[in-house]
């Protein structure tokens, strides 16, 4: 559905994205992940048919987007990084202008944005000149107008920004529910809890160029190694319990210690977990529990950037 | 909804029914903002009855003294006014129509539509340019019906026809000028500073407009209307062509990056070494030719490469220049016709060495010598370069068909006396001019690409590298030909061309 190759765009003679190859299918959610002014929305924008490339080659909805510019608009939703309302129209009116441009006709303009406006539980937006909206009414209305002509391809920049967490989580029902439709969805956002609970895939861009590409599970054990497993013990490992230590030692590489905690890694937990336990139940030490050690999208994302 | 799609595309009219779509929500827009409404309608309504209330009151005041000249001829400038006043508005609206929109961040999601480029620029245009318009055009209708019930004045047809056409060629000169400072500035107050150059010759351009009405000479005004005509066509056609969605969203801030725009235009202004199959830096064993070598592929690759393909890609303004000098003898044999010499003006046969010799005399002639003509000459191809930036490449033309114009008009006014005007013409213009011409015609050529990319850059160039682009081709043809060949023909026009004459006629 989206193919970038080596994708490139040039400022004058600033780089804003350097030779980015990746790949979204119908029905995925990739996130792309940067910090400011890494690329992210210069990316979108080409991806948009904004902006042209510089150089390499970007397909979207079969599309090129140098030779068939409107054509992937036609088939693109795009929430831009501010709502850029018309805050003196009314909220009807607006999407109303929109679905005219995308070419809905009357009954499919109205009908789709009433659905959407119900979806994200603003029904009274309709009637509502845009300027009196909060920060969050306008940045569903955005996205609004960006699903109103049911694109296949979705680009969505900081989608849930300046959201209440329920208006938050139902943004984010919406985008799955985009998913289950085979739609493509590209979404930038600095907000990591929100990609990892989303995106399929996450792409780290930094400088214009891609340095992490993968699955949540792909990045963490190819940046944070293998499983990080902690074992919490009914007592404290003392100087009585070193044969606990020495016990395991020869099972597993133990990362750290602590007063009856410790931890290890283990790429294949299903195998080793078990022998840990048997071995500790065999010395009779009582075991509270055995657990992976949470780590997160953003100890990811802090790695692959501080690299 | 794929369906949706294909409907899209099949709908007949659809590019109007986009732009149409646009322009009205953008006038919807305007006229919710009280700070333009307004003051549109104090000048619609109230203005123009305080007009021709002035006009009625001027009327019997003048009338009071035996002048009744004055108070008829205020009546068509009010008139004019009246419809220009409404109008000064779109310059407000224009400036701010894609600037504004950038900075309050919906131009964005206007770009993501599959609206085209033009369309967007057609739409942005029309949208400024129809509300003051119909303001004054309503203003034009309360003035006159306000004149009829006080004076029981009516306009002529003509005379409304030409208000109408001036007041709506001004508007459409005002906006689409005004569309493109928008189109090409980040912020509202940039643009604001540089729509100095619209406001100062419109202003100029009324003022004068006022003086010719009040002097009633309606013919001139009619050719001011067609020369704000053929500007709106090119500031439409150049605001088309140079708008895009990449300079509105691919800038963030007007710098001027200087050191970028130098090594852009050295790469422009740099030609490959060549040399009868040596174009490489070095040779086949990785040595570095000899210096004469090198020597000849720099000045070979120039000429025998560079240069030739300068000339190709300029071919369309030597074209537009061509016709031009085919204009100037059309003009100079018409006025030769129109306005024929006494017959003893012109006595060839006593033409000598000495009557060149004598020519300084003459204020507007330059020195003749050889210096004095090269440097009148040099002087006035780089005038017309000067021009050719500030009025699209235009002024190059006329002034390159003036002097043809006077040459083609004694070549006529000979004929007319009885020589032979093909003798004339090889003996007094082509010693010298088999090079001068050639020269002025490239020079004035390449001037025109300066001035022709600001409307219509290179396929795949912004204005800035088209501009820069034309301009190291500029440099390189005039350095290596032209400026050579006025050298040798000031030399020959000084030293061959009078004996050449006096030799043909005999003095």
């Amino acid at each position: 559905m989206i193919e970038l190759i080596s994708l490139t765009k040039r400022f004058d003679d600033f780089t804003a994205v350097d030779q980015v190859s990746l790949s979204v299918a119908a029905g995925e959610i990739l996130a792309l992940l940067g910090p400011n002014g890494a690329g992210k929305t210069t990316t979108v924008r080409m991806l948009g048919a904004i902006l042209h490339p510089t150089a390499g080659r970007a397909v979207v909805a079969g599309y090129d987007v140098v030779e068939h510019p409107r054509e992937v608009r036609r088939r693109v939703g795009l929430l831009t990084e501010q709502p850029g309302l018309y805050l003196r129209m009314k909220g009807g009116a607006y999407l109303d202008f929109f679905g005219r441009l995308m070419g809905l006709d009357a009954g499919e303009r109205e009908g789709r944005a009433r659905e959407l406006l119900d979806s994200f539980g603003m029904p009274e937006a309709w009637d509502r000149r845009m300027g009196t909206y909060s920060k969050g009414m306008r940045q569903k209305m955005a996205l609004a107008r960006a699903m109103l002509h049911n694109p296949s391809v979705l680009l969505l920049d900081e989608p849930t920004s300046a959201m209440d967490p329920y208006s938050a989580k139902l943004v984010r029902d919406s985008i799955v529910g985009l998913r289950h439709h085979q739609r493509a969805i590209v979404i930038c956002t600095h907000n990591l809890a929100e990609a990892e609970a989303l995106a399929d895939r996450i792409a780290v861009i930094r400088r214009g160029r891609i340095i992490a590409l993968g699955t949540v599970a792909e990045l963490k054990s190819r940046l944070l190694g293998p499983p990080l497993m902690e074992l919490r013990l009914a007592h404290a490992i003392d100087g009585a319990h070193d044969g606990v230590v020495k016990l395991l030692s020869g099972l597993v590489k133990i990362e750290a210690q602590g007063q009856g905690w410790l931890r290890y890694f283990t790429p294949s937990p299903q195998e080793v977990n078990p022998r840990v336990l048997q071995a500790l139940a065999s010395q009779q030490v009582d075991v509270v529990t055995l657990s992976p050690v949470p780590r997160s999208l953003e100890d990811v994302y802090l790695r692959v950037v501080e690299v | 909804m794929a369906a949706v799609t294909e409907r899209f595309q099949a709908r007949p009219g659809e590019p109007l029914r986009l732009v149409f779509t646009l322009v009205r929500r953008e006038i919807w827009d305007t006229l919710r903002d009280w700070r333009i409404v307004v003051p549109i309608v104090i000048l619609t309504v109230f203005f123009p009855i305080l007009m021709s209330f002035v006009a009625d009151l001027a009327l019997t005041w003048v009338a009071k003294y035996g002048d009744p000249i004055i108070g008829e001829r205020l009546i068509p400038f009010l008139l004019m006014v009246v419809g220009f006043f409404p109008i000064s508005f779109s310059l407000v609206i224009a400036l701010e129509t894609f600037v504004g929109e950038k900075e309050r961040s919906s131009l964005e999601p206007l770009l993501a539509t599959p609206l085209t480029d033009a369309q967007l620029y057609m739409g942005k245009t029309l949208a400024a340019v129809i509300p003051p318009l119909l303001a004054a055009y309503l203003g034009i209708t309360v003035y006159l019906t306000g004149l009829f019930f006080f004076e029981g004045w009516t306009a002529s047809p003509a005379l409304l026809a030409l208000v109408i056409t001036l007041t709506t060629a001004e508007a459409v000169v005002m906006v689409s000028g005004a569309v493109v400072l928008s189109s090409q500035t980040t912020s509202v107050r940039a643009a604001n500073l540089l729509a100095s150059f619209i406001i100062i010759p419109m202003a100029l351009l009324v003022q004068g407009e006022a003086l010719i009405m009040f002097y009633a000479n309606y013919s001139v005004l009619w050719w001011v209307a067609l020369f704000l005509i053929v500007v709106d066509v090119v500031l439409v056609r150049m605001g088309i062509h140079i708008f895009s969605r990449e300079e509105l969203l691919g800038r963030e801030i007007d710098e001027l990056n200087l050191a970028f725009l130098w090594r852009v235009f050295v790469g422009y202004l740099r030609w490959d070494r060549w040399f009868f199959g040596v174009s490489k830096q070095r040779t086949a064993d990785g040595q570095k030719p000899p210096l004469l070598l090198r020597w000849l592929g720099t000045l070979c690759g120039l000429y025998c490469r560079d240069i030739p393909a300068i000339l190709r890609r300029s071919w369309m303004a030597h074209a537009v220049v061509i016709v031009g000098l085919l204009g100037s003898l059309y003009i100079g044999y018409a006025f030769a016709a129109r306005y024929q010499l006494p017959p003893d003006t012109l006595q060839l046969d006593q033409v000598s060495v000495e009557t060149f010799a004598e020519l300084p005399a003459v204020d507007w002639l330059p020195t003749f010598t050889a210096w004095g003509v090269f440097s009148n000459n040099l002087r006035a191809l780089l005038l017309a370069t000067l021009l050719a930036v500030f009025s699209f490449g235009t002024l190059a033309v006329g002034l390159l068909m003036a002097p043809m114009a006077i040459v083609f008009f004694f070549v006529a006014q000979v004929a007319h006396l009885g020589y032979s005007p093909l003798l004339f013409f090889a003996t007094f213009v082509l010693p010298h001019g088999l090079l001068e011409m050639p020269a002025a015609t490239m020079a004035t050529a390449l001037a025109v690409r300066l001035g022709a990319t600001f409307i219509s850059p290179p396929r795949g160039m912004t204005v800035g590298e088209g501009w820069l682009w034309a301009l190291a081709d500029f440099i390189k043809v005039f350095f290596a030909l032209v400026l050579p060949l006025l050298a040798f023909a000031a030399a020959i026009e000084v030293h061959v061309t009078p004996l050449v004459v006096v030799w043909a006629f005999g003095g």
